[in-house]
Protein backbone atom coordinates (compact mmCIF):
# COMPACT_ATOMS: atom_id res chain seq x y z
CA UNK A 1 0.00 0.00 0.00
CA UNK A 2 2.80 2.46 0.97
CA UNK A 3 3.73 4.44 -2.50
CA UNK A 4 0.10 4.31 -3.80
CA UNK A 5 -1.38 8.13 -3.55
CA UNK A 6 -3.59 9.43 -0.63
CA UNK A 7 -4.82 12.63 -1.12
CA UNK A 8 -4.25 14.91 -3.94
CA UNK A 9 -5.16 18.62 -4.03
CA UNK A 10 -4.96 20.11 -7.74
CA UNK A 11 -4.99 23.85 -8.22
CA UNK A 12 -7.47 24.75 -5.24
CA UNK A 13 -8.67 28.00 -4.64
CA UNK A 14 -11.00 29.59 -2.39
CA UNK A 15 -12.94 32.98 -1.73
CA UNK A 16 -15.36 34.01 0.98
CA UNK A 17 -17.12 37.32 -0.24
CA UNK A 18 -14.53 39.80 -0.40
CA UNK A 19 -10.91 38.22 -0.32
CA UNK A 20 -9.12 35.57 -1.62
CA UNK A 21 -8.48 32.65 0.89
CA UNK A 22 -6.43 30.28 -0.97
CA UNK A 23 -5.06 30.79 -4.35
CA UNK A 24 -3.81 27.35 -6.41
CA UNK A 25 -2.79 25.53 -3.74
CA UNK A 26 -1.66 22.01 -4.89
CA UNK A 27 0.08 19.09 -3.95
CA UNK A 28 -0.14 15.24 -2.90
CA UNK A 29 0.39 12.87 -0.19
CA UNK A 30 1.24 9.16 -0.17
CA UNK A 31 0.28 6.65 1.98
CA UNK A 32 2.16 6.50 5.32
CA UNK A 33 3.22 10.30 4.93
CA UNK A 34 2.71 12.41 8.07
CA UNK A 35 1.66 16.08 6.85
CA UNK A 36 1.97 18.80 9.06
CA UNK A 37 -0.01 21.96 7.68
CA UNK A 38 0.83 25.16 9.26
CA UNK A 39 0.25 29.22 8.73
CA UNK A 40 -0.55 31.86 10.70
CA UNK A 41 -4.21 32.48 12.11
CA UNK A 42 -6.10 33.27 8.86
CA UNK A 43 -4.10 31.91 6.90
CA UNK A 44 -6.62 29.71 5.04
CA UNK A 45 -4.88 26.23 6.52
CA UNK A 46 -8.34 25.26 7.81
CA UNK A 47 -9.77 26.71 5.03
CA UNK A 48 -8.22 24.41 2.57
CA UNK A 49 -8.64 21.30 4.82
CA UNK A 50 -12.72 21.94 5.00
CA UNK A 51 -12.26 22.03 1.50
CA UNK A 52 -10.41 18.69 1.46
CA UNK A 53 -12.86 16.87 3.62
CA UNK A 54 -15.98 18.38 2.02
CA UNK A 55 -17.36 20.64 5.28
CA UNK A 56 -16.95 23.62 2.42
CA UNK A 57 -18.17 23.60 -1.38
CA UNK A 58 -15.12 22.82 -3.92
CA UNK A 59 -15.75 25.46 -6.30
CA UNK A 60 -12.42 26.11 -8.01
CA UNK A 61 -9.72 22.98 -8.10
CA UNK A 62 -10.01 19.39 -7.38
CA UNK A 63 -9.65 16.56 -4.70
CA UNK A 64 -8.97 12.94 -4.82
CA UNK A 65 -8.65 10.55 -2.39
CA UNK A 66 -7.19 7.47 -3.03
CA UNK A 67 -7.58 8.32 -6.46
CA UNK A 68 -11.36 9.31 -6.31
CA UNK A 69 -12.75 12.82 -7.09
CA UNK A 70 -14.12 14.22 -3.39
CA UNK A 71 -18.09 14.52 -4.88
CA UNK A 72 -17.68 10.52 -5.90
CA UNK A 73 -15.42 9.34 -2.96
CA UNK A 74 -18.03 7.33 -0.97
CA UNK A 75 -15.82 5.37 1.63
CA UNK A 76 -15.49 7.99 3.54
CA UNK A 77 -14.59 6.19 6.95
CA UNK A 78 -11.20 5.74 5.40
CA UNK A 79 -11.23 9.47 6.51
CA UNK A 80 -10.85 10.02 10.15
CA UNK A 81 -11.74 13.34 11.24
CA UNK A 82 -10.56 14.83 14.88
CA UNK A 83 -12.17 18.38 14.80
CA UNK A 84 -10.67 21.33 17.04
CA UNK A 85 -10.68 20.29 20.55
CA UNK A 86 -12.25 23.58 21.49
CA UNK A 87 -15.25 22.74 20.10
CA UNK A 88 -18.37 23.82 21.96
CA UNK A 89 -20.46 20.55 21.45
CA UNK A 90 -18.91 18.52 24.22
CA UNK A 91 -19.18 20.74 27.21
CA UNK A 92 -22.59 19.29 29.06
CA UNK A 93 -23.60 16.96 25.83
CA UNK A 94 -25.03 13.87 28.09
CA UNK A 95 -22.91 11.51 26.31
CA UNK A 96 -20.57 8.76 27.69
CA UNK A 97 -17.23 8.18 26.32
CA UNK A 98 -18.34 5.17 24.89
CA UNK A 99 -21.29 6.31 23.32
CA UNK A 100 -19.03 9.13 21.65
CA UNK A 101 -16.47 6.67 20.30
CA UNK A 102 -19.16 4.47 18.76
CA UNK A 103 -20.59 7.40 16.59
CA UNK A 104 -16.91 7.12 14.37
CA UNK A 105 -18.69 4.06 13.25
CA UNK A 106 -22.20 5.29 12.39
CA UNK A 107 -21.15 6.43 8.75
CA UNK A 108 -18.94 2.88 7.96
CA UNK A 109 -21.88 1.11 8.96
CA UNK A 110 -24.70 2.37 6.97
CA UNK A 111 -28.14 3.45 7.46
CA UNK A 112 -30.04 1.68 9.37
CA UNK A 113 -27.91 -1.45 10.56
CA UNK A 114 -26.98 -1.09 14.54
CA UNK A 115 -24.24 -1.29 16.07
CA UNK A 116 -24.84 -3.74 18.73
CA UNK A 117 -22.50 -5.72 20.45
CA UNK A 118 -19.50 -5.70 17.84
CA UNK A 119 -19.73 -1.82 17.83
CA UNK A 120 -19.25 -1.89 21.63
CA UNK A 121 -16.24 -4.05 21.62
CA UNK A 122 -14.66 -2.04 18.90
CA UNK A 123 -15.28 1.22 20.78
CA UNK A 124 -13.59 -0.40 24.00
CA UNK A 125 -10.65 -1.27 21.12
CA UNK A 126 -10.31 2.06 20.17
CA UNK A 127 -9.94 3.34 23.45
CA UNK A 128 -7.08 0.87 24.87
CA UNK A 129 -5.49 2.21 22.08
CA UNK A 130 -5.41 5.85 22.71
CA UNK A 131 -5.00 4.71 26.63
CA UNK A 132 -8.51 5.27 27.86
CA UNK A 133 -10.46 2.12 28.00
CA UNK A 134 -10.96 2.79 31.69
CA UNK A 135 -12.93 6.10 31.12
CA UNK A 136 -14.90 3.63 29.16
CA UNK A 137 -18.42 4.44 30.96
CA UNK A 138 -17.21 8.10 32.02
CA UNK A 139 -19.67 11.17 30.89
CA UNK A 140 -17.29 13.37 28.02
CA UNK A 141 -17.94 16.46 30.10
CA UNK A 142 -15.89 15.13 32.80
CA UNK A 143 -12.71 14.54 31.10
CA UNK A 144 -9.57 16.81 31.10
CA UNK A 145 -9.24 18.56 27.23
CA UNK A 146 -6.50 16.06 26.79
CA UNK A 147 -8.81 13.22 27.90
CA UNK A 148 -11.24 14.29 25.41
CA UNK A 149 -8.92 15.07 22.52
CA UNK A 150 -7.61 11.20 23.07
CA UNK A 151 -11.86 10.34 22.99
CA UNK A 152 -12.19 12.24 19.51
CA UNK A 153 -9.04 10.22 18.27
CA UNK A 154 -10.60 6.94 19.54
CA UNK A 155 -13.52 8.20 17.59
CA UNK A 156 -11.55 8.83 14.59
CA UNK A 157 -9.95 5.72 14.66
CA UNK A 158 -12.57 3.19 15.67
CA UNK A 159 -13.72 2.52 11.74
CA UNK A 160 -10.00 1.87 11.11
CA UNK A 161 -9.32 4.17 8.61
CA UNK A 162 -6.43 4.91 6.45
CA UNK A 163 -5.77 8.51 7.41
CA UNK A 164 -6.33 10.60 10.00
CA UNK A 165 -6.89 14.58 9.93
CA UNK A 166 -6.22 16.63 12.90
CA UNK A 167 -7.56 20.14 13.42
CA UNK A 168 -5.04 22.17 16.08
CA UNK A 169 -5.30 18.90 17.95
CA UNK A 170 -3.16 20.36 20.81
CA UNK A 171 -4.71 23.98 21.30
CA UNK A 172 -5.40 24.13 24.95
CA UNK A 173 -3.48 21.29 26.12
CA UNK A 174 -0.65 21.52 28.63
CA UNK A 175 2.91 20.41 27.68
CA UNK A 176 2.84 17.04 29.04
CA UNK A 177 -0.48 16.44 27.11
CA UNK A 178 1.22 17.59 23.86
CA UNK A 179 3.87 15.12 24.50
CA UNK A 180 1.98 12.35 25.13
CA UNK A 181 -0.31 13.30 22.30
CA UNK A 182 3.00 13.09 20.06
CA UNK A 183 4.22 9.94 21.58
CA UNK A 184 0.26 7.91 20.77
CA UNK A 185 0.96 10.18 17.13
CA UNK A 186 3.96 8.17 16.27
CA UNK A 187 2.72 4.97 18.12
CA UNK A 188 -0.28 5.23 15.37
CA UNK A 189 1.47 6.02 12.31
CA UNK A 190 4.16 3.37 13.20
CA UNK A 191 1.34 0.09 13.73
CA UNK A 192 -1.15 1.46 11.47
CA UNK A 193 1.13 2.94 8.42
CA UNK A 194 -1.42 5.46 9.06
CA UNK A 195 -1.33 8.56 6.57
CA UNK A 196 -2.00 11.77 8.52
CA UNK A 197 -2.46 15.13 8.25
CA UNK A 198 -2.58 17.32 11.00
CA UNK A 199 -2.95 21.49 10.80
CA UNK A 200 -1.14 23.54 13.37
CA UNK A 201 0.06 27.10 13.45
CA UNK A 202 3.01 25.54 15.89
CA UNK A 203 5.71 25.55 12.90
CA UNK A 204 9.05 24.81 15.29
CA UNK A 205 7.11 21.28 16.83
CA UNK A 206 5.40 20.49 13.80
CA UNK A 207 8.48 20.24 12.05
CA UNK A 208 9.83 18.42 14.82
CA UNK A 209 7.06 15.67 14.58
CA UNK A 210 5.93 15.30 10.88
CA UNK A 211 7.89 14.37 8.26
CA UNK A 212 6.46 16.36 5.15
CA UNK A 213 5.80 20.37 5.74
CA UNK A 214 3.46 22.37 3.93
CA UNK A 215 3.29 26.25 5.08
CA UNK A 216 0.54 28.13 3.73
CA UNK A 217 -0.43 32.08 3.68
CA UNK A 218 -3.11 31.79 1.25
CA UNK A 219 -0.90 29.99 -1.46
CA UNK A 220 1.27 27.34 -0.77
CA UNK A 221 4.51 28.64 -0.02
CA UNK A 222 6.85 25.56 0.80
CA UNK A 223 5.91 21.87 0.76
CA UNK A 224 8.70 19.20 0.76
CA UNK A 225 10.58 17.02 3.65
CA UNK A 226 10.52 18.58 7.04
CA UNK A 227 14.86 18.02 7.15
CA UNK A 228 15.27 20.31 3.95
CA UNK A 229 12.95 22.99 5.03
CA UNK A 230 16.00 24.44 7.16
CA UNK A 231 17.79 25.31 4.14
CA UNK A 232 14.86 27.43 3.03
CA UNK A 233 13.29 28.56 6.41
CA UNK A 234 14.12 32.07 6.71
CA UNK A 235 12.54 32.85 3.28
CA UNK A 236 9.35 31.01 3.56
CA UNK A 237 8.71 32.02 7.52
CA UNK A 238 9.60 35.77 6.13
CA UNK A 239 7.13 35.22 3.60
CA UNK A 240 4.64 33.65 5.99
CA UNK A 241 4.89 35.68 8.97
CA UNK A 242 6.46 39.03 7.73
CA UNK A 243 9.97 40.07 7.85
CA UNK A 244 11.71 40.38 11.02
CA UNK A 245 10.37 36.96 12.59
CA UNK A 246 12.51 33.84 13.06
CA UNK A 247 12.02 29.94 13.66
CA UNK A 248 13.17 29.50 17.29
CA UNK A 249 16.60 28.07 16.14
CA UNK A 250 17.09 25.06 18.50
CA UNK A 251 13.69 23.39 17.31
CA UNK A 252 14.38 23.36 13.95
CA UNK A 253 18.02 22.31 14.57
CA UNK A 254 16.99 19.14 16.59
CA UNK A 255 13.98 19.03 13.36
CA UNK A 256 16.76 19.04 11.21
CA UNK A 257 18.30 15.89 12.54
CA UNK A 258 15.36 13.59 12.69
CA UNK A 259 15.03 10.68 10.18
CA UNK B 1 -60.28 8.90 40.66
CA UNK B 2 -60.00 5.47 39.41
CA UNK B 3 -64.22 5.51 39.84
CA UNK B 4 -63.88 8.09 37.17
CA UNK B 5 -61.43 6.43 34.80
CA UNK B 6 -63.85 3.52 34.84
CA UNK B 7 -67.17 5.55 34.81
CA UNK B 8 -66.41 7.98 31.86
CA UNK B 9 -64.54 7.04 28.20
CA UNK B 10 -63.48 10.65 27.94
CA UNK B 11 -61.21 10.12 31.05
CA UNK B 12 -59.95 7.18 29.93
CA UNK B 13 -59.12 8.63 26.45
CA UNK B 14 -57.59 11.56 28.23
CA UNK B 15 -55.01 9.11 30.49
CA UNK B 16 -54.34 6.98 27.72
CA UNK B 17 -53.44 10.13 24.76
CA UNK B 18 -51.99 11.90 27.75
CA UNK B 19 -49.24 8.62 28.59
CA UNK B 20 -49.23 7.82 24.76
CA UNK B 21 -47.45 12.18 24.23
CA UNK B 22 -45.67 11.94 27.49
CA UNK B 23 -44.03 8.95 25.87
CA UNK B 24 -43.00 10.43 22.54
CA UNK B 25 -42.23 14.22 23.34
CA UNK B 26 -39.58 14.05 25.39
CA UNK B 27 -37.89 11.10 23.06
CA UNK B 28 -37.74 13.92 20.50
CA UNK B 29 -37.15 16.57 22.83
CA UNK B 30 -34.00 14.94 23.96
CA UNK B 31 -32.46 15.53 20.43
CA UNK B 32 -33.96 18.89 20.32
CA UNK B 33 -32.74 20.30 24.03
CA UNK B 34 -29.10 18.99 22.72
CA UNK B 35 -29.31 20.50 19.76
CA UNK B 36 -29.95 23.93 21.23
CA UNK B 37 -32.96 24.62 19.39
CA UNK B 38 -35.02 24.07 22.14
CA UNK B 39 -37.55 26.86 21.31
CA UNK B 40 -38.58 24.85 17.92
CA UNK B 41 -41.36 23.62 19.16
CA UNK B 42 -42.79 26.88 20.06
CA UNK B 43 -42.35 28.08 16.58
CA UNK B 44 -43.74 24.97 14.99
CA UNK B 45 -46.51 25.05 17.74
CA UNK B 46 -47.82 28.92 16.57
CA UNK B 47 -47.25 28.09 12.51
CA UNK B 48 -49.85 25.22 13.45
CA UNK B 49 -52.17 27.66 14.14
CA UNK B 50 -51.79 29.63 10.91
CA UNK B 51 -52.50 25.73 9.17
CA UNK B 52 -55.43 25.17 11.43
CA UNK B 53 -56.79 28.70 10.65
CA UNK B 54 -56.67 28.17 7.19
CA UNK B 55 -58.11 24.58 7.46
CA UNK B 56 -61.37 26.30 8.91
CA UNK B 57 -61.10 28.81 6.05
CA UNK B 58 -61.07 26.49 3.09
CA UNK B 59 -63.85 23.79 4.87
CA UNK B 60 -66.24 27.01 5.19
CA UNK B 61 -65.65 28.05 1.85
CA UNK B 62 -65.79 24.53 0.14
CA UNK B 63 -67.10 21.67 1.42
CA UNK B 64 -64.82 19.17 0.21
CA UNK B 65 -61.95 20.79 1.53
CA UNK B 66 -63.70 20.76 5.02
CA UNK B 67 -63.27 17.04 4.50
CA UNK B 68 -59.79 17.24 5.61
CA UNK B 69 -59.75 17.65 9.16
CA UNK B 70 -58.04 21.45 10.33
CA UNK B 71 -55.82 19.65 11.99
CA UNK B 72 -53.59 18.25 9.45
CA UNK B 73 -53.39 21.64 7.73
CA UNK B 74 -51.37 22.15 10.63
CA UNK B 75 -49.47 19.22 10.54
CA UNK B 76 -48.90 20.42 6.93
CA UNK B 77 -47.65 23.81 8.32
CA UNK B 78 -45.64 22.43 10.72
CA UNK B 79 -43.51 20.03 8.68
CA UNK B 80 -42.90 23.36 6.26
CA UNK B 81 -42.30 25.28 8.58
CA UNK B 82 -39.71 22.88 10.68
CA UNK B 83 -37.68 22.41 6.89
CA UNK B 84 -37.94 25.94 6.63
CA UNK B 85 -36.09 26.79 9.92
CA UNK B 86 -33.56 24.14 8.79
CA UNK B 87 -33.10 26.13 5.40
CA UNK B 88 -32.62 29.38 7.02
CA UNK B 89 -30.31 27.96 9.84
CA UNK B 90 -27.83 26.86 7.45
CA UNK B 91 -27.89 30.13 5.28
CA UNK B 92 -27.98 32.17 8.56
CA UNK B 93 -24.90 29.71 10.26
CA UNK B 94 -23.62 32.08 12.42
CA UNK B 95 -26.86 33.87 13.79
CA UNK B 96 -28.59 29.98 13.50
CA UNK B 97 -31.31 31.01 16.20
CA UNK B 98 -32.66 33.86 14.16
CA UNK B 99 -34.47 31.09 11.83
CA UNK B 100 -37.25 30.67 14.81
CA UNK B 101 -37.84 33.98 15.58
CA UNK B 102 -38.71 34.46 12.09
CA UNK B 103 -40.86 31.42 10.94
CA UNK B 104 -42.36 31.78 14.31
CA UNK B 105 -43.88 35.57 13.60
CA UNK B 106 -44.66 34.61 10.17
CA UNK B 107 -46.88 31.60 11.65
CA UNK B 108 -48.21 33.67 13.83
CA UNK B 109 -49.19 36.93 11.43
CA UNK B 110 -50.51 34.33 9.29
CA UNK B 111 -52.78 33.06 12.07
CA UNK B 112 -54.01 35.95 13.48
CA UNK B 113 -54.94 37.39 9.60
CA UNK B 114 -56.46 33.81 8.72
CA UNK B 115 -58.43 33.28 11.95
CA UNK B 116 -60.07 37.28 11.03
CA UNK B 117 -60.90 35.96 7.61
CA UNK B 118 -62.66 32.92 9.62
CA UNK B 119 -65.20 34.90 11.14
CA UNK B 120 -68.31 33.04 11.19
CA UNK B 121 -66.85 29.96 11.49
CA UNK B 122 -66.87 28.30 14.90
CA UNK B 123 -63.22 27.79 15.76
CA UNK B 124 -62.18 26.72 19.25
CA UNK B 125 -58.95 29.60 19.69
CA UNK B 126 -59.36 28.50 23.64
CA UNK B 127 -58.56 24.62 23.26
CA UNK B 128 -56.49 25.35 20.39
CA UNK B 129 -54.52 27.74 22.31
CA UNK B 130 -54.45 25.62 25.86
CA UNK B 131 -55.15 22.65 25.03
CA UNK B 132 -58.25 20.17 25.26
CA UNK B 133 -57.49 16.77 26.43
CA UNK B 134 -61.03 15.78 27.61
CA UNK B 135 -62.50 16.28 24.11
CA UNK B 136 -60.35 14.09 23.32
CA UNK B 137 -62.24 11.13 20.82
CA UNK B 138 -61.09 7.31 19.75
CA UNK B 139 -60.52 8.49 15.98
CA UNK B 140 -57.95 11.26 17.97
CA UNK B 141 -56.64 8.52 20.02
CA UNK B 142 -56.04 6.41 17.08
CA UNK B 143 -54.01 9.03 15.52
CA UNK B 144 -52.26 9.58 18.80
CA UNK B 145 -51.50 5.80 18.32
CA UNK B 146 -50.47 5.86 14.63
CA UNK B 147 -48.51 9.24 14.94
CA UNK B 148 -46.30 8.17 17.53
CA UNK B 149 -45.51 4.55 16.52
CA UNK B 150 -44.27 6.74 12.92
CA UNK B 151 -42.28 8.88 15.47
CA UNK B 152 -40.46 5.76 17.26
CA UNK B 153 -40.12 4.18 14.27
CA UNK B 154 -38.29 6.86 12.79
CA UNK B 155 -36.27 6.93 16.31
CA UNK B 156 -35.32 3.29 16.10
CA UNK B 157 -34.31 3.44 12.43
CA UNK B 158 -32.39 6.39 12.74
CA UNK B 159 -30.95 6.66 16.24
CA UNK B 160 -26.90 6.84 16.37
CA UNK B 161 -27.39 9.09 13.21
CA UNK B 162 -29.73 11.11 14.53
CA UNK B 163 -27.19 11.33 17.76
CA UNK B 164 -24.09 11.25 15.95
CA UNK B 165 -25.34 14.71 14.06
CA UNK B 166 -26.77 16.17 17.37
CA UNK B 167 -23.40 15.95 18.94
CA UNK B 168 -20.64 17.00 16.54
CA UNK B 169 -22.46 17.70 12.97
CA UNK B 170 -19.20 18.62 11.54
CA UNK B 171 -17.82 14.90 11.97
CA UNK B 172 -21.19 13.36 11.15
CA UNK B 173 -20.74 15.22 7.85
CA UNK B 174 -16.88 14.25 7.27
CA UNK B 175 -18.50 10.69 8.15
CA UNK B 176 -20.61 10.93 4.86
CA UNK B 177 -24.01 10.88 6.48
CA UNK B 178 -26.93 12.62 4.20
CA UNK B 179 -26.93 15.81 6.95
CA UNK B 180 -29.76 17.09 4.82
CA UNK B 181 -31.90 13.68 4.83
CA UNK B 182 -31.42 13.34 8.03
CA UNK B 183 -32.10 17.19 9.45
CA UNK B 184 -35.18 16.78 7.19
CA UNK B 185 -36.42 13.90 9.11
CA UNK B 186 -35.81 14.79 12.24
CA UNK B 187 -37.66 18.13 11.69
CA UNK B 188 -40.52 16.53 10.13
CA UNK B 189 -40.39 13.88 13.59
CA UNK B 190 -40.91 17.65 15.75
CA UNK B 191 -43.44 18.86 13.87
CA UNK B 192 -45.60 15.70 14.50
CA UNK B 193 -44.62 15.45 18.08
CA UNK B 194 -45.76 19.33 18.44
CA UNK B 195 -49.11 18.27 16.27
CA UNK B 196 -49.97 15.80 18.55
CA UNK B 197 -49.14 17.20 21.58
CA UNK B 198 -51.36 20.24 21.00
CA UNK B 199 -54.70 18.91 21.64
CA UNK B 200 -53.19 17.67 25.37
CA UNK B 201 -51.30 21.19 26.10
CA UNK B 202 -52.15 23.67 23.52
CA UNK B 203 -50.52 25.69 21.41
CA UNK B 204 -48.79 27.90 24.27
CA UNK B 205 -47.79 24.91 26.26
CA UNK B 206 -46.51 22.38 23.67
CA UNK B 207 -42.57 23.16 24.19
CA UNK B 208 -43.21 22.52 27.69
CA UNK B 209 -44.02 19.47 27.51
CA UNK B 210 -41.25 18.92 24.95
CA UNK B 211 -38.27 20.17 26.73
CA UNK B 212 -39.12 21.15 30.52
CA UNK B 213 -38.90 17.39 31.40
CA UNK B 214 -35.58 16.60 29.09
CA UNK B 215 -34.16 19.79 31.17
CA UNK B 216 -34.84 17.98 34.20
CA UNK B 217 -33.00 14.60 33.00
CA UNK B 218 -30.17 16.45 32.16
CA UNK B 219 -29.37 16.86 35.31
CA UNK B 220 -29.31 13.27 36.10
CA UNK B 221 -28.31 11.48 32.77
CA UNK B 222 -25.25 10.71 32.53
CA UNK B 223 -25.58 8.90 29.19
CA UNK B 224 -27.97 9.70 26.46
CA UNK B 225 -29.38 6.18 27.12
CA UNK B 226 -30.04 7.76 30.32
CA UNK B 227 -31.54 11.36 29.10
CA UNK B 228 -33.88 9.09 27.17
CA UNK B 229 -35.09 7.06 29.63
CA UNK B 230 -35.29 10.30 32.92
CA UNK B 231 -37.02 12.80 30.44
CA UNK B 232 -39.56 10.03 29.72
CA UNK B 233 -40.40 9.28 33.53
CA UNK B 234 -40.38 12.91 34.15
CA UNK B 235 -42.69 13.25 31.66
CA UNK B 236 -45.30 10.11 32.33
CA UNK B 237 -45.07 11.55 35.97
CA UNK B 238 -45.76 15.25 34.93
CA UNK B 239 -49.06 13.95 32.78
CA UNK B 240 -50.08 11.21 35.48
CA UNK B 241 -49.83 13.82 38.10
CA UNK B 242 -50.98 16.80 35.94
CA UNK B 243 -54.57 14.65 35.12
CA UNK B 244 -55.04 13.66 38.68
CA UNK B 245 -54.58 17.23 40.24
CA UNK B 246 -56.93 18.68 37.28
CA UNK B 247 -59.36 16.54 38.26
CA UNK B 248 -59.61 16.85 41.62
CA UNK B 249 -59.43 20.71 41.87
CA UNK B 250 -61.51 21.22 38.45
CA UNK B 251 -58.03 22.70 37.13
CA UNK B 252 -57.66 23.59 33.50
CA UNK B 253 -56.13 20.42 32.49
CA UNK B 254 -53.13 20.99 30.00
CA UNK B 255 -51.56 23.56 31.97
CA UNK B 256 -51.54 21.74 35.62
CA UNK B 257 -49.85 19.22 33.51
CA UNK B 258 -47.37 21.73 32.47
CA UNK B 259 -47.14 23.13 36.33
CA UNK B 260 -46.62 19.37 37.44
CA UNK B 261 -43.31 19.00 34.61
CA UNK B 262 -42.45 22.63 36.27
CA UNK B 263 -42.71 21.30 40.13
CA UNK B 264 -40.68 17.97 39.42
CA UNK B 265 -37.61 20.36 36.96
CA UNK B 266 -37.62 22.46 40.55
CA UNK B 267 -37.54 18.92 42.73
CA UNK B 268 -34.83 18.10 40.55
CA UNK B 269 -32.74 20.85 40.42
CA UNK B 270 -32.76 21.52 44.28
CA UNK B 271 -32.21 17.62 44.57
CA UNK B 272 -29.62 17.59 42.26
CA UNK B 273 -27.86 20.39 44.51
CA UNK B 274 -28.33 18.90 47.73
CA UNK B 275 -26.68 15.97 46.50
CA UNK B 276 -23.70 17.94 45.07
CA UNK B 277 -23.22 20.17 48.33
CA UNK B 278 -23.03 16.83 50.07
CA UNK B 279 -20.15 15.63 47.94
CA UNK B 280 -18.38 18.58 47.91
Amino acid sequence: MNGAEAVRVEDVSFRYTDRDVLQHVSFSLKVGDMLGLVGPNGSGKSTLLRLMVGLLPLRRGKVYWFGQPLASFRERWRIGYVPQRAGSFMSGFPATVEEVVQMGLVGKAGLLRPLGRQGRERALAALEEVGMADFFRWTIGALSGGQQQRVLIARALVADPDILILDEPTVGVDHEAEERFYDLLHRLHRERSLTIIMVSHDLGVISHHMDTIACLNHELLYFGPSDQFLLRQDEVVEAMYGAGVRVVKPALSSCAGQP
Amino acid sequence: MMELFWQYSFVRYAFLAGLLIGFIAPLVGSFVVVRRISIIADALAHVSLSGIALGFLLGSLWPLAGQVRPTYYGLFFAIAASLAIEKLRQTYRHFADLAIPIILSTGVGLGVVLIGLSRGVNIDLLGLLFGNILAVTPADLWRVVILGAVVLSVLALFYKELLAISFDEEAARVAGLPIGFLQALFSAMVAVVVMTAIQLVGILLVSALITIPVAAALRLAKSFRQLLLFSVLLAEMSVLLGLWVSFQLNLATGGTIVLASVLLFLGVLFWTRWREGVMA
